[in-house]
C-alpha cells in the first residue's frame, strides 16, 4: 500500500491524483482493444494486411500512450504551460510541413512521416492549443495589460488556417467549437459569446457554400434521400440488429461493410456485436470522465488550471458527443474519432497526453502551493 | 512570467480597463461568473449525453427490421397444408418441400465474388440479372425459388455472407387438371384459393398457419369421397364426348345417393391447378356447383314424384295428351306428341310436356312450390366446395311458372343440386345433401330428411327403368347394370327467346334401378346434331349414349356385380313394391 508517511513524488501524486477518472480512463483504454478486435480484421483483411494489424498496432502505441499518460499527470501546471508550448510548435512546425510534403490521403494532406512513423500532427496540436488558449484567458485576470485576448484570438485564427489549409474541416470545428467555450468560460460579456456564435455560424454558412462535401453531408442530413446515406443506415441498422446484448463478438456484418469499421463507427459496430447495453457503458465512461472534470475544474481555485482542465475535458467530450452523435444519425456526417476507441496512432498519443494534463490539472493541490503561485496577483484585486 | 507584479493595480491604464469592460463587463467577479458558466457547460454535457443515451435506448426498443422480415419469410414455411387423397387413399394433392435462394444484398461484401460463386454452382442464373439484385440496396431478394438440394449443398459449402435459404412448401397436384375442379388450387404464399383447398383454409388451416402451428407434415390427410379411378374414367368420357358433338362444355357427375358421397365430378374444360393461372378464364368454372341451368325434362322426374306422393295421382291416372295446352299466350308442346290420353307412365316415357303441366296445375301452385322447396331446388345448396350460386327462381311465381317448372324450364339450378332432389326420389325419399367428404351411410342416415314416401320412390325406380326399356333413355342401357334414367333437353335462352338451335342436353342415370347405388348425371352444353344422331341433338341422342359408355366402364370399379336375364321393370319392382 502506497504509505502517506513517506513524502515522494509517487505517493504525492498517488494521493492527490484523481483515481477515479484514472480508472475510467483505463476502462476505456481496454474497451478500445476489445472493440478493435471485434471491428478491425474485415477492414484489416480489405487492405490486403493481417487480421490483426489494426490490433497489434493499437496495442503497440498503447504502451507509449500509458507511459505518456502517467508521464504527463505528475507534470507541474507550469511544466504543462511549457510542455504544451513546445508541442504546440512543434506541432504547428508539422503542420506547415504536411502541407507541402504531407501524404495526400483521400484528397487532404494530414499525415507525415517522422523517422518512419505516420503522424497527423494536428492530433497533438489540439491539447496544446488547449492549454496555451486556457493560459492566456487565465492570464486576462492576472495580467489585464497583456493583450491576452487579442492573442488567444490571432492562435484561434492561424490555427483554423493551417488546418483548413490541409483540409481538415472536422479538426477546425472542433478546436474553434473549444476555443469558443473557454472564451466563454473566462467569463467573457454574453454580447461576445453571441457575436461569436454569430461568427461560427457565418464560418458554417461558407463552409456549406464553399465547400461541396459538407454541403452535401447537410443536405444528406435533413433528406436523406438527395444522397448516398448508405454508411449511416448502415450504422443504424447495426444498432437495431445489436439490440440490448449483441449478436455476439465475431457476430456482426456491418463491421464488413463500414469502410470506418475500426475508426468513426465502431461504435455502431461496438453495438452490432456487444449491445447497447455496453454502448450505455460506454457513453456513461465518457460522460463521467467529462463531468466529474468539470466539476473538480470548477472547485479549482486557479484559473489557469480551471480553464485548462475544463478545455480539456471539453476537447474530450465533444469529440465523444460528435462520434456517437454521427454514428446514432442524431447530426450530420462527420468524421471524428472516438476518443480511446478508435484505432489511431497519433490519436492516441494524443489524447493520453491530452488526459495526462487533465489528471495532472485536476490533482488536488495544497492551499499553501496553491497560493504560493498566486501571490504575484493577489494585489491585482481578483481574490477567491 | 513570474516578475512581481504588486503595483499592477496603479498601472492599469484607461485603455486596461477599456478592454476589461469591453470583454467582461465592468463590475463582475470572474472567478464566480466562470464557476457559473463551467456548471452551466456540465448541464450541457449531460443533457447531450442524456440525448445519447435516449437515442441508444429508443434503437434497442425497435424490434429488429431484419427480425420482423424473417418472421414473414418464415410464414412461407410454415405454411404446410395437409395432403389431400382420394377415397382409397390416392393422394390428389401434397406438399413437396424445397430449398429456395435467398440474399440479403446490404450484406453481401464483395458482389463480383458472390456473382461469380453463385453462377458456378447455379448455371440457369443470370450473371447481369444476378449482379443487378445484388448491388441493389434492398434487405431481401429471391435469387432462384426451388433449386435442388446438390445445389444447395454447393452454394452452402461457398459460405457466402449475406446469402441464404428459405424452405418452401410448394402444392403439388400430381393428377394435373383431372381433380381441379374439386380440389381447386393455392397461391403462391400456399393459401387455399378454391375448392376443397380453400375450404381447408375456411376450417381454421389459415388460423393455424398465422399462429404458425400448422407446420408440420404429420397433419391428418383429408380423405375426399371422390374416386380418383372413376374420375379418371368420366373425364375421359366426356372429353371425348365433347370431341364428338363438338360442344362447348361437357360435364358429369357420380353420386352415390345413399351417402350423398360425389365419387366424380368433372367440368369440361378444366384448368391445371398446378398452373392457376388457367382457372381465371371463364368458360373452365365449375359448371356443376357454379353454374345453374334450367334442367329440362330431368324435372318431369320431381313433377312426377310430387303428383304420385301427394296420392291424388297413381301410376293408372290418365293425362289428355291430345291437344297443345293454351295457357295465356303461350302454347305448349310435346316434343314426341302422341296426340291421345297418355297415362302416368307414358306421360314419362314420352317425356310429355303437356301430361306434366296438367299434372303441377291439378296440385296448385303453392303445393308445387312447397315441394320443389322440400326437395332443396329454390335455395341455395352448399357443399364443402366454397363456389355455389343461388338458383334463379321466378320472382312470381304463377300458374305459367308452374306450367313450365313441371318440365324443366324457368327455373334454374345448379345441377348438382338437381342431382340431389333426383337421388332422393330413387333412395327411399331421404334428401341427402351431398358431400365431397368420405361419409358412411350411418352419418347419412342422421343427416338425411325424408322428402317423400318410400312407396313413391319405388314408383319413380320403376318409371326410370320403365323410360330405358321402352323410353327416351334406350341408348342408356347397360347390360348387366339396370340402368333407369331420365332425359333432359333445354333450350338456351339467347338475347332473351329460347333458341331452338343452342340446347343444353342432361342425362340421369340411376343404377341399379331396382334398388340404386349411383346416379350419374352427364351435360354437354351446346352439343351439334351428327349423321349418326340422324340430325338430332336431344339428349337421348348424345347425353344417354354417354352415359352408357360411362356406365360400362365405372360400374367395374365401383363394384357392381353385373346381373343378367332380369325381368322387366314391370315384373321386378313393381311386384317387389305391392308384396
Amino acid at each position: 500500500m502506497v504509505s502517506r508517511v513517506e513524502r515522494t513524488p509517487f505517493t504525492t501524486w498517488w494521493w492527490t491524483v484523481d483515481k477515479l477518472t484514472l480508472a475510467a480512463i483505463g476502462a476505456l483504454m481496454l474497451g478500445g482493444i476489445v472493440l478493435l478486435l471485434a471491428a478491425s480484421p474485415p477492414v484489416a483483411g480489405r487492405l490486403g494486411l493481417d487480421p490483426f494489424h489494426f490490433v497489434n498496432r493499437h496495442a503497440l502505441y498503447l504502451i507509449p500512450a500509458m507511459l505518456v499518460l502517467l508521464g504527463t499527470s505528475f507534470l507541474s501546471p507550469r511544466q504543462i504551460r511549457r510542455v504544451a508550448l513546445m508541442i504546440f510548435l512543434a506541432s504547428l512546425i508539422f503542420i506547415v510541413l504536411t502541407l507541402f510534403i504531407g501524404a495526400e490521403v483521400k484528397g487532404a494532406r494530414r499525415w507525415i512521416a517522422v523517422l518512419g512513423v505516420h503522424v497527423q500532427p494536428s492530433e497533438f496540436l489540439k491539447p496544446a492549443f488547449v492549454i496555451l488558449i486556457a493560459w492566456l484567458f487565465g492570464e486576462t485576470a492576472r495580467r489585464p495589460e497583456m493583450p491576452a485576448n487579442f492573442a488567444a484570438l490571432a492562435l484561434l485564427i492561424l490555427v483554423m488556417t493551417l488546418l483548413m489549409l490541409q483540409p481538415d474541416f472536422g479538426q477546425t470545428m472542433l478546436i474553434a467549437l473549444v476555443w469558443g467555450v473557454l472564451f466563454f468560460l473566462a467569463g467573457m460579456r454574453l454580447v461576445w459569446a453571441i457575436g461569436l456564435t454569430g461568427i461560427a455560424s457565418i464560418g458554417l454558412a461558407i463552409a456549406y457554400f464553399t465547400v461541396p462535401h459538407v454541403a452535401r453531408r447537410i443536405r444528406r442530413f435533413i433528406d436523406p434521400s438527395s444522397g448516398d446515406t448508405f454508411q449511416i443506415d448502415t450504422a443504424v441498422e447495426s444498432f437495431m440488429r445489436g439490440s440490448w446484448f449483441g449478436r455476439g463478438p465475431g457476430e456482426g456484418t456491418v463491421k464488413r461493410i463500414l469502410p470506418d469499421s475500426h475508426a468513426d463507427f465502431v461504435f455502431a459496430v461496438a453495438a452490432e456485436e456487444f449491445g447497447i447495453a455496453l454502448c450505455l457503458v460506454l457513453v456513461a465512461l465518457f460522460a463521467f470522465i467529462v463531468v466529474r472534470t468539470l466539476a473538480r475544474a470548477m472547485r479549482n481555485e486557479d484559473p489557469f488550471s480551471r480553464f485548462a482542465a475544463s478545455g480539456l475535458a471539453i476537447l474530450f467530450g465533444m469529440q465523444s458527443v460528435i462520434n456517437m452523435a454521427v454514428n446514432l444519425h442524431l447530426i450530420p456526417a462527420k468524421g471524428m474519432t472516438l476518443p480511446f476507441i478508435s484505432y489511431g496512432g497519433s490519436s492516441l498519443l494524443s489524447l493520453a497526453y491530452g488526459m495526462g494534463m487533465l489528471l495532472a490539472l485536476t490533482r488536488e493541490r495544497p492551499r499553501a502551493e496553491l497560493l504560493a503561485s498566486r501571490r504575484d496577483f493577489v494585489a491585482a484585486g481578483i481574490s477567491s | 512570467m513570474h516578475a512581481p507584479r504588486g503595483d499592477a493595480m496603479d498601472e492599469t491604464t484607461w485603455r486596461q480597463r477599456a478592454v476589461e469592460g469591453l470583454f467582461h463587463g465592468r463590475i463582475t467577479d470572474r472567478v464566480a461568473k466562470s464557476r457559473v458558466r463551467i456548471g452551466m457547460a456540465i448541464a450541457v454535457f449531460i443533457l447531450v449525453y442524456g440525448v445519447i443515451a435516449t437515442r441508444l435506448v429508443m434503437f434497442a426498443l425497435i424490434p429488429d427490421p431484419q427480425v420482423v422480415r424473417r418472421g414473414t419469410a418464415q410464414d412461407r414455411v410454415s405454411t404446410a397444408r395437409p395432403d389431400i387423397i382420394d377415397r382409397n387413399g390416392e393422394i390428389l394433392a401434397t406438399d413437396v418441400r424445397t430449398p429456395s435462394l435467398f440474399a440479403e444484398p446490404r450484406r453481401i461484401i464483395d458482389v463480383d465474388e458472390a456473382v461469380e460463386l453463385l453462377t458456378a454452382a447455379v448455371p440457369e442464373l443470370d450473371a447481369n440479372e444476378l449482379r443487378e439484385r445484388l448491388s441493389s440496396r434492398r434487405g431481401f431478394v429471391w435469387l432462384k425459388r426451388e433449386i435442388s438440394p446438390a445445389q444447395q449443398r454447393e452454394i452452402h459449402r461457398l459460405g457466402l455472407p449475406g446469402v441464404g435459404f428459405l424452405t418452401e412448401n410448394k402444392r403439388i397436384y400430381p393428377n394435373g387438371p383431372v381433380v381441379s375442379h374439386v380440389t381447386g388450387h393455392v397461391n403462391i404464399d400456399n393459401q387455399g384459393m378454391a375448392g376443397i383447398e380453400r375450404w381447408l383454409d375456411g376450417r381454421g388451416l389459415a388460423d393455424l398457419h398465422t399462429a404458425g402451428f400448422a407446420t408440420d407434415r404429420l397433419q391428418k390427410p383429408v380423405e375426399l369421397s371422390v374416386d380418383l379411378r372413376v374420375q379418371y374414367a368420366l373425364r375421359e368420357e366426356l372429353t371425348a364426348a365433347r370431341e364428338k358433338y363438338k360442344a362447348i362444355a361437357a360435364a358429369g357427375l357420380v353420386t352415390n345417393v345413399r351417402t350423398g358421397e360425389v365419387i366424380a365430378m368433372v367440368s369440361e374444360p378444366d384448368y391445371d391447378p398446378n398452373d392457376p393461372r388457367q382457372a381465371l378464364d371463364k368458360s373452365r368454372i365449375n359448371r356443376l356447383t357454379t353454374g345453374v341451368f334450367e334442367m329440362g325434362s330431368t324435372f318431369k322426374a320431381l313433377t312426377v314424384a310430387m303428383a304420385l306422393d301427394s296420392g291424388k295421382m297413381t301410376l293408372a291416372s290418365t293425362f289428355d295428351a291430345r291437344q297443345p295446352l293454351h295457357y295465356g299466350k303461350f302454347e305448349i308442346n310435346d316434343y314426341h306428341a302422341q296426340k291421345r290420353v297418355l297415362t302416368l307412365p307414358e306421360v314419362f316415357t314420352y317425356s310429355s310436356n303437356i301430361g306434366v303441366a296438367r299434372m303441377a296445375l291439378t296440385l296448385g301452385v303453392d303445393h308445387h312450390k312447397a315441394f320443389l322447396k322440400k326437395m332443396g331446388q329454390l335455395d341455395r345448396m352448399r357443399s364443402e366446395l366454397p363456389e355455389s350460386t343461388d338458383p334463379l327462381v321466378p320472382k312470381h311465381w304463377g300458374e305459367i311458372n308452374t306450367v313450365t317448372i313441371a318440365y324443366g324450364h324457368g327455373l334454374s339450378v345448379a345441377p348438382l343440386q338437381a342431382v340431389m332432389g333426383i337421388g332422393a326420389l330413387v333412395n327411399g325419399g331421404k334428401l341427402i345433401p351431398p358431400t365431397f367428404l368420405k361419409r358412411s351411410e350411418m352419418e347419412a342416415v342422421l343427416l338425411a330428411k325424408p322428402v317423400v314416401k318410400p312407396e313413391t320412390s319405388e314408383k319413380m325406380r320403376y318409371l326410370l327403368r320403365l323410360n330405358v326399356e321402352k323410353g327416351t333413355g334406350s341408348r342408356a342401357d347397360v347390360t348387366g347394370y339396370y340402368v333407369g334414367a331420365k332425359t333432359g333437353t333445354s333450350e338456351k335462352v339467347v338475347n332473351g327467346h329460347y333458341s331452338k338451335t343452342k340446347l343444353l342436353t342432361n342425362f340421369t342415370a340411376v343404377m341399379p334401378a331396382d334398388n340404386p347405388r349411383y346416379l350419374v348425371l352427364i351435360m354437354l352444353d351446346e352439343p351439334q346434331p351428327l349423321a349418326e344422331t340422324k340430325g338430332y341433338a336431344t339428349s337421348g341422342w348424345n347425353a344417354a349414349p354417354v352415359t352408357a359408355s360411362v356406365i360400362a366402364r365405372i360400374a367395374p370399379m365401383l363394384g357392381m356385380t353385373p346381373r343378367f336375364d332380369l325381368p322387366p321393370a314391370e315384373r321386378l319392382i313393381l311386384v317387389k313394391s305391392a308384396q
